[in-house]
């Protein structure tokens, strides 16, 4: 069967469990992956009037707190140091300004985790920091960073963690914000690292069906179907949809680096507040290579920007159609908030493929706001 | 960000080694999937190795990332400059 017929046998699957529902059936996808797929293949546009995809807390440039951006680039501006990031985080703005606009401040965008203890081992005289940011996928890599540093005795090197862990996120959303989802799509770069087990704890305490999928449209498709069905069923399961890339413990070695290199404490996230042992935090163990032990990094609180709902948009209680800023004062080329930076940002992936879809402009108002 | 990709090991040293990510070559860090050997498929993420594949899984993998790869940039992407 090719990959069309599959696609198709799933969405059939689906328009059958959304017929006998009656109701409707709210799905939410946690990865900006997968907010990226599906809104470049039209996924939306494909399913039953009665079954919604929501994105959740999953683009992980996009729940970084202002107060955390703010700091980054606060440190930024220290003179001989230099900031190893990812690309996405140059351009998200904070308070005063992004990192790209930030005077003074040498930024070093990497690809490899390792790249900044390569050239901090390179250039003994100035400090480098890694600016830590993503969930468990990612943190593993930082972590061997650290030991690494260790392992070198470098005295330039330092972390700026702001990982964070995606499963209490997942139960914050689901105990805090009232946004009512039937089914989980989890995440399925997060799991390869997790284990699909790590999911078990979501299906049991709040009794939703959930599917680790992979990142196709068929495998997304396949993932709304099974979900649906279970849904429909009232069946409470947990499903690896993505065994290719996800086992059930995940990769024991880099969990256990994350035990070894962080301590879990509770952290901060834009839209859904202070979450319980949701941080990964350099322990105390490694503080010689921990950014915030190293400078003095108090920055004041700081709010979303005026208007922006980004907090609502990561916790499916918004569309991105449904703030005043899309599209107006924010797009990608001058973005106002995370979401319209990331191309994983539920709003980037809107402002890129669903106002141009249908050929009438953005698409405004009217359904944007979803009730729980 | 947690966008991870499929590639194909040439050579390691160590827990130091190079892909193949189609076509091109990149060095990757394999410490976290130590049993991998030589032509073994491994998903790539943030200059990591984090899991071994099967060939045909990672084929199927790297479809999906040929058709994001079309995206049009009309957006124009700073993201990838390096700033100094």
């Amino acid at each position: 069967m090719n990959r069309d017929q599959n696609i198709a046998g799933s969405l059939n699957r689906l328009r059958d469990a959304a017929a006998r529902a009656r109701r409707p059936i709210v799905l939410m996808e946690v990865c900006g992956t997968h907010t990226m797929s599906a809104a470049r293949c039209g996924l939306h546009s494909l399913l039953p009037p009665n079954v919604t995809l929501l994105s959740g807390p999953g683009c992980p440039v996009c729940v970084t707190t202002p107060t955390e951006i703010d700091l980054i680039i606060a440190l930024a501006q220290l003179p001989t140091l230099t900031l190893c990031t990812y690309g996405d985080m140059v351009r998200v703005p904070g308070t005063a300004g992004s990192l790209e606009r930030s005077q003074g401040a040498e930024v070093r965008v990497i690809y490899s985790a390792m790249d900044a203890v390569k050239l901090a081992a390179a250039s003994p005289s100035r400090q480098f920091v890694l600016v830590g940011i993503g969930f468990e996928t990612t943190a593993p890599a930082t972590a061997a960073c650290i030991l690494e540093a260790a392992r070198l005795g470098l005295a330039n090197f330092t972390v700026l963690s702001c990982h964070k862990r995606a499963v209490p996120a997942v139960a914050a959303l689901f105990e805090t914000t009232g946004v009512r989802v039937d089914g989980l799509v989890c995440p399925g770069h997060v799991a390869v690292i997790t284990g699909s087990a790590a999911f078990r704890p979501i299906v049991e305490r709040y009794g939703k069906p959930c599917a680790v999928a992979g990142f196709q449209e068929a495998q997304m498709a396949e993932a709304l179907a099974w979900l649906a069905e279970h849904v429909v069923a009232g069946q409470a399961e947990l499903a690896n949809l993505y065994p290719q890339a996800v086992t059930p413990q995940g990769n024991p070695l880099a969990m256990r680096l994350l035990d070894q290199v962080f301590d879990t404490r509770a952290t901060a996230w834009r839209g859904l507040g202070t979450i319980a042992e949701s941080g990964l935090f350099v322990r105390d163990h490694w503080h010689a290579f921990d950014a915030r032990a190293r400078f003095d990094l108090t920055v004041p609180p700081a709010d979303e920007p005026a208007g922006c709902l980004c907090g609502a948009v990561i916790t499916g209680r918004a569309t991105p159609a449904a703030c005043p800023l899309f599209g107006q004062t924010c797009t990608p080329q001058d973005p106002v908030g995370p979401c319209m930076v990331s191309s994983e940002g539920t709003c980037h992936a809107w402002y890129r493929y669903r106002t141009t879809r249908d050929g009438k402009g953005l698409i405004r108002g009217g359904a944007g706001v979803s009730h729980a | 960000m947690c966008l991870a990709v499929p590639a194909k090991l040439l050579e390691r040293r160590g827990d130091e080694g190079i892909v193949d990510l189609h076509g091109t070559q990149v060095g990757v860090n394999l410490a976290l999937v130590p049993e991998v050997v030589i032509a073994d498929w491994v998903l790539i993420h943030a200059g990591f190795a984090i899991q071994r594949l099967e060939a045909k899984d990672a084929a199927e993998i790297w479809a999906l990332l040929a058709e994001v790869a079309k995206i049009p940039e009309e957006i124009p992407d700073t993201t990838t400059r390096e700033l100094i």
